[in-house]
């Protein structure tokens, strides 16, 4: 039997990992943005932060923590060769996302229309403090919000492959790699939610 | 060349279920406490939970538990690179 190609589990498996340290950095640089802002305008912040919903930001933490144990079951699944389970949770992991964005979506379209997003009369009228807690706010879950997109759109394509059995017990690294990227878009919300939401 | 199914350790549904039930109970006290005037502890608090929770994300649900040296030595790094990023960026902010 002739080769397929080569496959090279590790390497895979350390590729995906290098690009998500990138990762790390790229929102570590936003979340560095936040820290010096915040000890610039400690008031202001507290005072910008009261005005979004921790229950919404909570639910929203709470749904993401659910996607990782879903992606992470469908990675278990899949190396047990239990593919409907696998597909399953894959379709679990798609739905949470898609919870997570219409409620991200609620919450930027309430404070769009009361006028508040980067750039509005309103944040030019207000303290500099509060304008520029909303433009970090915007633009981290917006960047945010584009990796869980992109995050849903790559397993449902790798949940596909999985149902085809294209991805199997003997050959699941870009499943893996897929629940990697997943596991990410999770471990950033967890910050961004006590940050943002909590600092009342 | 196939992967051999011992050589990956599985983590069983029910592990995975407990490492979630720690997240949501950690993400309940994270929310608990910051309603309570701790001032600038607060935040400290906060982020310490959440330390806590991307640490057990990272070693369960992404396998880093179970990961080779090389893999926990590079993410050992990136975490040394961003704690000298935002402080060394605090030696100046502090003291202007």
């Amino acid at each position: 039997m002739s080769q397929t190609g080569h496959k090279d589990y590790a390497g895979d498996k350390l590729g995906m990992w290098l690009f998500l340290f990138t990762e790390l950095l790229l929102f570590g640089g936003l979340f560095l943005m936040y820290a010096v802002y915040l000890d610039r305008y400690p008031q202001e912040f507290a005072a910008a932060g009261h005005q979004l919903n921790w229950v919404l930001g909570m639910a929203n933490t709470m749904i993401l923590l659910t996607s990782s144990l879903f992606a992470a079951m469908a990675v278990s699944a899949v190396q047990q060769g239990e593919k409907r389970q696998a597909v399953g949770m894959i379709i679990g992991t798609i739905l949470c996302a898609s919870g997570f964005m219409a409620i991200k979506y609620a919450e930027w379209s309430a404070k769009i229309s009361h006028g508040i997003y980067p750039g509005s009369e309103l944040m030019k009228a207000g303290a500099p403090g509060e304008s520029v807690f909303f433009s970090l706010y915007y633009l981290t879950t917006g960047i945010h919000g584009l990796h869980v997109l992109i995050g849903g759109a790559l397993l449902g394509w790798v949940g596909i492959k999985v149902s085809r059995g294209q991805v199997h017990k003997h050959d699941y690294v870009l499943l893996e790699n897929g629940a990697l990227y997943w596991h990410l878009v999770d471990l950033i919300w967890i910050f961004i939610f006590p940050l943002y939401y909590l600092m009342l | 060349m196939s992967i051999e199914q011992c050589e990956h350790h599985i983590i069983s549904f029910g592990k995975l279920t407990a490492v979630w039930l720690v997240l949501l109970i950690l993400t309940g006290l994270t929310v608990l406490i910051t309603r309570i005037d701790l001032g600038g502890y607060k935040v400290l608090g906060a982020l310490a939970i959440a330390c806590l929770k991307s640490g057990l994300v990272i070693a369960f649900f992404m396998h880093m538990r179970y990961e080779g040296r090389l893999l926990r030595w590079f993410l050992f790094l990136t975490l040394a690179t961003l704690a000298i990023f935002i402080g060394f960026t605090f030696f100046d902010v502090l003291y202007r």
